[in-house]
This record gives structure tokens, sequence and C-alpha cells, in this order.
């Protein structure tokens, strides 16, 4: 008998006790809690968002669609870099105002070439208020997984109000489980160390979060 | 570099009472454990449906298991369809060999590994060691019990009993005999720690063409794995090497997507008190283009059909892994994870482990006591785990035996040794409380020779007298007293 065969029959055997049931899932139980928390504007939500995002030690920073190109030029600039990763789909537009080298994000580049790039620049799937977070599907304006992984400065766009949501259960809703997901709340941090929150291991440990309105 | 196993561990008692009278150890225990306990209940205030989200909890993962063969044919039919591979392993072994082989077959000789507690039961580490392959674990605690040689003792935060001191210690003298060497003058302030674990492991996760992980959670409904970290080595992990291996529980599915609204909210707010952890991955097969590109799945029982076999305990396999058990225990906070012998310690490792690996072991008979039955662990649990319903019905099994599933077939327990005092206690009670006369005569004789008993028990209850005073004996019976105020009538009526 193979293993796949052995561990369902005993799973089989293991619940010979538990009477059948065909519920259908949807109404296997009653889902009793809430789809978010507490009664915002759309304007509260978008501040729920900054606020959470800050208190995880994310820099948040809030322009209109003009400034947008002169916001990120801005912190290029402040942090010194003199490279960026360029998501394919990325709006040309959000880099006119910088002369930062642009580093294409390429199938072929190892990521040890990644490790040598100063920033990236990406936008977002859908940012959640609630607990502070953004996700990242790896559609065109977001490219590889690893691109805003190994730089040690991300720069994430958030287009307000359109795409933030309140709570866990309303941004799932919006994602496609096909897709890898990344869900980014605040850099890089480790509760390792006496169990006290310290930012900055692994991943980029400067997270900065543009909110960017529509006009 | 593979760090102790805890085969042949001592029982309980005889680890704990060694553990408590480590200063340090204690020290670091309950600064830990205190430090996480007030976070979380301001992490849990915040959300006013926290009881819903527990009894949605539960209910997901109830569902699943009593449905477990179903979804997990479910999710290997869509991890296939998105390109992945499945195995399935009965036993520690047989995952050993198959994760071997998978890392054999890339022609490779190390990997880099994530957290992942999987791993760590079945001892996955020593068997690719024993192969020839270094498996190199990237989470800073793993890291730094991994260069210690030394034991997890903590779900969520494996080298939870060392303090920063003793973390600037092993990084000095270890990271060079692996790696890049810790910088010269190294402090230990929890920055520069950090900064050394980044710059040594960086070059391991650049050139890795292998990684192995666990899952948090695995969707039946799409085939989607997600894995819940916050210092971006599982990112690195999980989206820098060609293959990944993935080794995860059979009880870890989740039937829907949407499942994991439930658990994205309970899990980080239990586990390290925040809203969310920094990076949460999901991945379903296999993405062109972006991330591995090849995905195998493997499916490990051992020994979790015959927990699902036990009526009462199989709710143990509702544990997400959160660890808030073990913050609140007032057993653990001074004992430390290393008594419990296992890699999961805590309350949830005294009902997890005596089931997963049987009760016949000595260690694994003691687990069940290790705890004063204060309820605090039920109190907390995001999926509402009864655990000191299962620790008195797993010390039922130690004293009495019965019939338990072992390795999916039916056997008959004796009564483990060493409960012959306890067994003889219990029948002498039955017995009392069956002959009020006599219960009444033995209580009177009991009161008036008060003054004559010993502090300490003789005998078998020698042991068990060592560590708890003796309950005084009161002038009067109980039920002598009621007759006498009372006359024996209930005043309400």
């Amino acid at each position: 008998m193979s293993s796949r065969d052995l561990i369902l029959a005993r799973v089989r055997r293991a619940l010979a006790d538990v009477p059948r049931d065909d519920t259908p899932y949807d109404q296997a139980f009653e889902r009793g809690y809430l789809r978010e928390h507490g009664d915002r504007s759309v304007e509260q939500t978008v501040d729920l968002l900054a606020e959470n995002l800050a208190d995880y030690r994310a820099r948040v920073h809030r322009c209109d669609a003009d400034g947008l190109a002169a916001t990120i030029a801005g912190l290029l600039a402040e942090r010194g870099s003199t490279s960026v990763v360029v998501p394919t789909g990325l709006d040309p537009e959000w880099l006119a105002a910088t002369a930062v080298t642009r580093v294409a994000d390429r199938l072929d580049s190892t990521p040890a070439e990644l490790d040598r790039v100063d920033s990236v620049v990406t936008a977002c799937a859908v940012a959640i208020a609630e607990t502070g977070t953004i996700v990242l599907d790896g559609g065109p304006d977001q490219g590889r997984r690893r691109i805003t992984l190994v730089p040690d400065h991300h720069i994430c766009v958030v287009r307000v109000p359109d795409q933030v949501v309140s709570s866990v259960p309303q941004g799932l809703e919006r994602l496609d489980p096909a897709r890898p997901l990344t869900w980014i709340s605040g850099p890089s941090a480790t509760s390792d160390i006496e169990l006290d929150r310290v930012e900055g291991v692994h991943g980029p440990r400067t997270l900065e979060v543009v909110l960017v309105s529509a006009e | 570099m593979s760090g102790g196993t805890f085969v042949g561990m001592p029982s309980f008692p005889k680890a704990a009472h060694e553990a408590v009278h480590n200063q340090t150890l204690r020290g670091n225990l309950r600064h830990a454990t205190h430090t996480i306990r007030a976070k979380r209940a301001n992490a849990v205030a915040e959300v006013s449906d926290w009881a819903e989200l527990r009894e949605a909890g539960k209910q997901i993962k109830d569902h699943t298991l009593r449905h477990l063969d179903r979804y997990l044919v479910q999710l290997e039919e869509s991890v296939t369809a998105a390109g992945g591979t499945v195995h399935w392993a009965a036993d520690a072994d047989e995952a050993n060999r198959i994760v071997t082989y998978l890392v054999k077959a890339t022609g490779e000789s190390e990997v880099v590994k994530v957290k992942s507690m999987a791993t760590q039961e079945i001892g996955l580490n020593e068997a690719l060691e024993a192969e020839g392959i270094n498996a190199y674990e990237t989470d800073l605690a793993e890291l730094i019990v991994q260069l210690g040689k030394d034991r997890p003792s903590h779900i969520l935060v494996p080298a939870i009993h060392r303090n920063r001191g003793e973390i600037r210690d092993i990084f000095a003298r270890e990271m060079s005999e692996w790696g890049r060497p810790a910088p010269e003058g190294l402090t230990d302030t929890p920055a520069e720690l950090a900064e050394a674990a980044r710059v040594h492991l960086r070059e391991k996760f650049l050139r890795a063409k292998v990684g192995v992980s666990g899952a948090n959670f695995m969707v039946a409904e799409t085939g989607t794995l997600v894995v819940v970290e916050s210092e971006g080595n599982g990112r690195m992990c999980l989206t820098l090497p060609e293959t990944l291996i993935s080794v995860v529980g059979i009880e870890k599915i989740v039937p829907t997507w949407q499942d994991l609204e439930v658990f994205l909210q309970t899990l980080p707010r239990s586990s390290t008190a925040e809203r969310m952890n920094p990076y949460t991955s999901t991945w379903t097969g296999t993405t062109d283009e972006d991330g591995p590109q090849t995905f195998h799945l493997v499916l490990i029982d051992n020994g979790r059909t015959d927990t699902l076999a036990d009526e009462v305990g199989r709710q143990a396999l509702r544990c997400i892994r959160c660890s808030a058990c073990l913050n609140v225990c007032p057993v653990y906070e001074r004992a430390g994870g290393h008594a419990y012998g296992s890699v999961y310690p805590g309350p949830i490792g005294a009902i997890l482990s005596p089931q997963l690996r049987g009760t016949q072991s000595e260690i694994d008979a003691s687990l069940p006591y290790a705890s004063s039955l204060c309820g605090a662990c039920y109190d907390v649990c995001p999926v509402a785990i009864d655990i000191p319903e299962v620790l008195v019905h797993l010390r039922e099994r130690v004293v009495e035996g019965g019939v338990v599933t072992r390795d999916g077939a039916k056997v008959v327990l004796k009564p483990a040794k060493g409960h012959a005092a306890e067994r003889a206690a219990m029948r002498a009670a039955r017995w009392a409380f069956g002959h009020p006369g006599a219960l009444r005569t033995g209580q009177r004789f009991a009161s008036r020779t008060r003054r004559f008993h010993p502090r300490t028990l003789p005998g078998p209850g020698k042991a068990w007298s060592e560590t708890r005073a003796l309950p005084a004996v009161p002038a009067e019976p109980f039920r002598d007293w009621w007759q006498r105020t009372h006359g024996g009538k209930d005043a309400s009526k």
C-alpha cells in the first residue's frame, strides 16, 4: 500500500466514531465575526492605514498625483541612492523627476546583482488599514517577489483611497490566490532577542509608503 | 552543527527540577514571557470580535479534521494542478528519506531553511547531515540555537532561554565556523546582533539553490501554502532558490481561501502580539518567471492520524502553533522549554507530544503531569483547545492504560509503572464514597487524631509530599458540622 493510501485509510479509521455530515461548507457553521472593526469614513480609513504603518516603523508620505514624481525623487535623493530596480509595468512618470540609474527587473539577473542595487520602487495590489499592511501580488507594476526583498530600501506607492480596504477579510476578497502574494506590515523585524522587537533583519530595513491621492 | 536532540530525555519532573535552579534561565524566561503577555492582551483587546474569531477558528479546524481525508485529496489535486508535486510520508523516517532524495536530485549539498516545527519534529537537519547535506537555519532564533549547538525551547522564539549577552558570545565564538565571522567588537545590543546575523546569512541566501520550509496553512480549495514570519528570511528561502520543498503536517489544512481571514487575524495577535506580522507569503504551486520553478509538498502523518483517533485528544490537532499557551503558563515560565523533552514544549507540548509519540517513554508518560491545570492556556488559545481537559484525559490513560491507536492500529496500553499508589488511592476513595458509614467513621477518626499526623507521607507517598504541604485535617468533619449547625436540613426549604 502506498503511504498516500495508508494515511487516507488511517484518517478514515480514526474518524469511525464521527457521524457523517454532508452539510455544505458554507452552511457548516456560523461566521459570527465582523467584516471590519469600527465605522469609519473613507478618509478615516486612509488615516488609520497611515497611522498603523507608522506604528510598525514604516515611513509614510502623502502627496497627490502631480506631486508623486517629485516625492519619489526626493526619497531616493535623501537616501543617497544611485540605482533603483523598476518593475516592467511601473508608470514611467513616477520616476520622471529623478536621474538615478534604472535597473530593469530581469529574469536572468542574479540575486547577487540585485543585492548591489540601492532601492526599489513598486506599486501594490491592496492595502489594509486595520493592520497597516500592503499586499503585493506580482503584477506588472510590482515585479517579481525578490525585487522587493533583496534591496535594502523599498518605496511602495499606494493609490488612495481606491486601493485601501479596512480589514483583513476585505483584503482577501480582493486578492487572487493563484498569484504569489507578499503581505508587508512595516520593515523586516525580529522579536527573537528577549522578545523585544527590533527592526531590520533580512528584508528591506527601510520601508517607505507613499499614499498618493487621485487629484 | 545539528544541535542536540531530545532522545533519551529524563522525565519532566527531573528535567524541571534542574531547570528551576538555573537563575539565568528563570530570569530570561520571566522577562520574555511577561513582556509578551502584556502586549498580547493589548493586541487582542483591539479586536472587539475576538470571541467570535476564536469560535470560527475552532469550527473551521474541527470541520477540517472531521473531513480530513476529503480535504487532503482536494489539496493534492489543487497543488498538482498548480504545478507542484505532492509526496506522502507516514512517519519521520519516510519524510526524511523523501526530502533527502529530492535535495540530492538537484545535485546540491546545502539547503537554506525557514523555521519549521514539522522539520524539527522529524529531525530533518540531522537526517540531511548524515547524507552530507548542510541545512542552514535562517531564522535568527534558530540560528542562535544551531550555532550554540543547543535545542529549541519555545515554539515561536526557540532561543527564548538565551539573553543578549549569551547570544553575543555564541555569535562571536561560532559564526566563523559556518561562514562570515561576527564583526570585531560585537556588542550585545539587539540591533547589532541582528545586523551580524543579516551579514552572516546573506551570503547563504544569495547562493542558495534549494529552500526547505514548513507552512502555517494550506488551502485545500486553491492549493495555496502560507508562511507567516517577521524577518524576511522566510521570503528569502521561499523565493530565491530554484527548488522549494515544503514539509507540512496533514492537519495544517483549511478548506477555503476565505478561512485565512480568521487565522491571519488571530495568529499574529496570539503569537507575537502584533496586529500583523511583518511578512506573510502565499504561493500556489509555481509561478512562471517568479520564484522557485520546482515545488514539492511533503505531507506528513507521523502520529497525527493516531491523535485523530482519540475522541478527546484530537482537538490538539487544531493547534496553529502560536505559542500563546507557553507564554501564560506558570509551569513553562519556571521550568523552561527543554524540560518538556520535545520540540513542542509548554501546555500544547504536554498534550501533543504524548499523543504523537505515545505515552510509553518516561518523558511522555510524565508530560500530562507537567501542569497545574490552572486553565490559562485554554483561555488564551485562539482555537479554543481545552488543554486541561486533554491533560486529565491523558493522565487517566497513563494511570489506567486502555485502548489507543498506534501507527494506525488499536493497541491496549498497560497502566504505566510508578502509579500504583495513585491507583490504590483512587480505588480506596471509590470504595469509601460508596460506603457512607465507613467514610464518616474514618473522617471522625482522622479529626480526633490530627495532632499526631506527620508532615510528610511515608512509603510511596513520600515523593508526592516532598513538593507539597499536606492539607490540614479540620477539627470536625464537614458532615458533622453540617448536622450540628443545620440539623441536617436545607435552610431554603
